[in-house]
This record gives structure tokens, sequence and C-alpha cells, in this order.
């Protein structure tokens, strides 16, 4: 690892000022993708402001639903009785992530604020205009097996590697942030973004910007008891999504009053499906409803070269997740 | 943290104090030498300050089985590398060193993590549990012993990793059925393919504590 100067932060006041005193700081919380990035040589830190000292590991009920703070692990989150009571689905979808240790390390600020696992950009020898900006995209005339099917651009292809992001954005999640020119509040569905000419911008924080919390909305909890996570993988534990789907649906009888459906491991933002679960609504689950739903899905899919399998391996998904969900 | 004095300043360089030391001690020669990239930039710019800096080390105060150690590292020495270049603890292996493999994984505070993921810096005040620290005098871990009793290695490089993780899984309650065993078991790999008889030594354990 490149040397790099280290400070310890107790307030969040504190620590934006750290960072703000220098370039290339970065806030350091479990650690667990900035110390590989650092030791690949993808990252050049000049200093590491250091956040677990901050109070932000709350996990609580608020009027208007539940706040996890930033700094909660991702096992914290996954076991914690009121996220299994209320937002299964999250339990579900962190669970399917990392391995034991990493989510017992990895905190829900740092999930949120990974970086891609696109094999160029952790390749330093390759083109890449995230880790480079200018210097082309490696994926895209390359093996793109594990990359993009929506929202990509000719400068990047990547997709955003977490499962936590992909429950978040179905449970309408916010975002509480804190930075040099004070706190705002960001919808989790435009919290990342698509890669557009500005690959190197995985979301839309500016500088100094720190996650204080998620806030879950008690809206989302209508969708408690119908869910899924369904992720399909190379092995059958600990690794990326090719493919993975978080479906939490609103029944009565047999009948869908309403739906959440989003994808992960098919773009560079957890891929929210909207228009598929407007056509969910009102009407019967059954094989057939799930195959149109999926269809309306995929509708803007457009593959690579070695990434075509995902054109029927993703709309499956979305079908076997919605059946499993729905029974 | 687990403690923060009351009188600790809200925001503190923890290595301001060692800096002019530093340049006391060393060669400017022999530190340029060692190390690569933006350090030599620096120096050749003659931005002594950031070349001091990049060298600062830190003392870290923390418990390793039950005995209390304080080392001054760099900021970028790893936990893992703290167990084992500085305290000689080297039960702990360095597999992938990147949290892919498992062979690193000790408790702190009684979780499991993966120490090549996390600076020694981080683990200010902390306990951490090696394999080193499982057995009571020459008594055997229970685990260690189904480990043995069950041919649960064969090269042994992933052993003390895997170990560590079935402790802490016992300790989870996730030991229900082989297969919830074998997800919660997933972040230690074993390229010799024991991992039949690591789930047999990990129920056996299981079962004896009924």
């Amino acid at each position: 690892m490149n040397p790099f100067q280290y400070t310890r932060s107790f307030a969040a006041a504190g620590a934006i000022q750290s960072l703000m005193k220098e370039p290339h700081a970065y806030f350091l919380a479990g650690g667990t993708n900035l110390i590989d990035l650092i030791k690949m040589g993808v990252v050049t830190p000049e200093r590491l402001v250091d956040i677990n000292g901050l109070p932000l590991k709350g996990i609580e009920k608020t009027s208007t639903g539940l706040r996890i703070g930033a700094l909660a692990t991702n096992s914290e989150v996954a076991d914690h009785p009121l996220l299994l009571r209320d937002y299964p689905l999250l339990s579900l979808a962190i669970n399917a992530g990392a391995s034991p240790q990493l989510r017992n390390m990895a905190t829900v600020g740092g999930n949120m604020m990974q970086r891609t696992r696109c094999n160029y950009f952790f390749d330093t020898a390759m083109p890449c205009n995230k880790r480079s900006p200018g210097s082309g995209c490696g994926a895209l005339a390359g093996y793109n097996r594990m990359h993009a099917l929506f929202g990509a651009s000719d400068h990047c292809i990547a997709v955003n590697p977490s499962d936590m992001n992909v429950a978040m954005v179905a449970l309408d999640a916010v975002v509480q942030v804190k930075g040099p020119r004070g706190e705002r509040k960001i919808k989790f569905e435009d919290f990342h973004r698509l890669p557009g000419d500005r690959p190197e911008k995985d979301n839309t924080l500016e500088r100094g910007e720190l996650i204080m919390s998620v806030d879950l909305p008690a809206a989302a909890l209508a969708f408690n008891r119908h869910v899924h996570y369904l992720k399909i993988r190379d092995r059958s534990s600990y690794a990326f999504a090719l493919v993975s789907v978080a479906a939490a649906l609103d029944m009565e009888g047999g009948t869908i009053t309403g739906a959440r459906l989003a994808m992960g491991g098919v773009a560079h933002k957890p891929w929210r499906l909207h228009a598929a679960e407007a056509f969910l609504k009102g009407k019967p689950a059954d094989l057939a409803t799930f195959r149109q739903a999926a269809g309306i899905a995929m509708q803007d899919a457009k593959a690579y070269q070695y990434n075509k399998f995902k054109l029927t391996m993703a709309p499956n998904a979305i079908v076997q997740a919605l059946t499993t969900a729905s029974a | 943290m687990s403690k923060i004095p009351d009188d600790f300043p809200e925001e503190e360089d923890v290595f301001s104090g060692s800096r002019r030391d530093f340049l006391k001690q060393s060669s400017l020669l022999s530190a340029i030498a060692l190390t690569p990239g933006p350090v030599i930039k620096a120096a050749e710019n003659k931005w002594d300050e950031k070349f001091a800096d990049a060298f600062e080390k830190i003392t870290v105060n923390l418990e390793v089985n039950g005995v209390a150690h304080s080392v001054t590292v760099e900021p970028r020495v790893t936990l893992l590398d703290l167990l084992r270049e500085h305290l000689d603890l080297t039960g702990s292996k360095k597999g992938c060193d990147r949290g892919q493999c498992g062979a690193c994984t000790v408790h702190v505070n009684g979780v499991r993590i993966n120490s090549c993921l996390s600076l020694a810096v981080m683990n200010e005040g902390k306990k951490i549990t090696t394999i080193e620290g499982l057995a009571d005098g020459d008594r055997l871990h229970p685990m260690q012993e189904a480990f043995i009793k069950h041919d649960g290695f064969q090269c042994g490089y992933c052993t003390s990793g895997q170990i560590m993780s079935a402790v802490a899984l016992l300790k989870e309650g996730r030991t229900q059925s082989r297969e919830q065993i074998s997800e919660f078991m997933s972040g230690n790999i074993c390229r010799c393919g024991a991992y039949s008889n690591i789930v047999k030594a990990i129920q056996e354990v299981k079962s004896n504590q009924l």
C-alpha cells in the first residue's frame, strides 16, 4: 500500500472539515472496499479520515419509519429484529452479499459507496474511464460478461455491485447527508447515478458530504409479507451477482395490490423497475402476469458481446423472484 | 471506538507528535530507496512536510489474546500484518490479502472479521482473539479438537481462519442445518476441499454443546 496520513474523527463537522482540507482525502468506515482498492493501487489517498468514532451506529424507530445509522454494520442491520419484522427484504438482500466476516465490518454508508467490481476498473494496466477519466473503457469491447444491460454509455458499462442497494431502492429509502454546506436528503433512487460521460462519479454526493443515515419509510411496511431476494451468481454463495432481483408484493387474496421491484447487477445503479411495478398492480399473481411484467422490465435492455446470456437470465430471474415472493 | 477520553479534542491529528522525530532519526536517502511514487515526488519538490507525513507512525493500544500491547505502526499497516510481523502471532494466515479467502479471520470484540482489510490503527482499544488465543494452555478448544478428529483440513493453510469462523458461527447460532453452516462459512475458502469434514467438525461441536 502507498503511504497515507490518518486522522480520527469523533464528530461529523470535524470529519467533514478534515476531508475538505486535502483533495485526495477519503472517509474510512469499515474499510472492506477502500482498503482493497488502496492495496490494488486503484485509489491513492493522501489521507484517510477514520469516521468509526462518530455516533452513527443506531437503528431506531422514527415517526416516519426506521432510521439506520450510516455506521451500522451490514450484520447489525440484517439481523436486527425490527428489520427482520418490518423490512425483511433488506435483511435478505444484505445477507446475500459478501461473507459473514465482511458483513461484520462493512457499514451501510460504506456499502452505498462501494465501487464497481469491473475487472478493468481494478486492473490499473487497463483503460478505465471510471478510474482514470479519458483513458477509455476496456470493457466495452473487452470481456464484458458481468456488465450492464441498462443505462450504460460508451464511456462505461460497469454495474453497481451492491445487494443492499437493490433492496434500499425498492423500499424507497431516503439518504440523510451532511456536508460543508449543511444537511440534505437524497432519495435512494437518486443517490447513485448513470455513467453518462462522467463515469468517475458513482453517485450524486458532493465533495465533503458524509452519509449520516438511511431512512426506511413506514409506507414500505405494506410490502413486508411477500418478499424475495433472488441472487444469481457463479457459485452459490460469496460472489457478486450476475443478476439479482428484489421483489416485494402487497396482496389481497390472489391479487397484487402493489409491487416493488428492482434489479442488481444490470446497471450503474440499483435498477428500479417502475413500469413493471405499475403493470403488476391489480393483476392476478400468476405466471402469465409475472412473464408480462418481466417483458416490460426488459424493454430497454442492451447486451454486449459476453453478457447476452443476461437477456434471458434477467427476465427469468424476475419471474422466479415474483413467483417465490407471491407464494 | 470503545472508549473516548472525556478530554479528547473533537478533531485530532493523532500522529502530530512524531513528525520531527522521524526526520531526526532517518536518512532521507535510505527512505527514498524504500519508497515509491508520491513520496519521492514530494521529496523532489522539497515538500518536506508531506514527505515527513507519509512516514508518520501511530501508536495503537490493543489487547490480543488477553495481553495488552502498545505498538507503533504506519497507518497503512493492516491488523493482519500487525499480528504477524509485529507481535509474531503467525497463526492468522495471509492468503489473498484482499478479503476473498478468510485465512486471516480473527475476532475483534467477539466478532469475526477479515484482519487483512482492517487497518491496525482502526483497532485502538479493541480486544482481538486469534487462533493462538483459543486453547486453554495445553487443552485445545473443542473446535480445534473436532477439526483434528474429523480431518477438517489437508494442507492446513486455511485452517486457523476456518476454526476462527467456526467458533464465531456457533456463537451466532448459524448451525441449524448443513446448508446454513455452508452458507455462513462461505467466507472461508479451502482449496484442498475439506469442506464436508469441516461441516462435520462444526456439527459435532454443536451437538456436544446441547
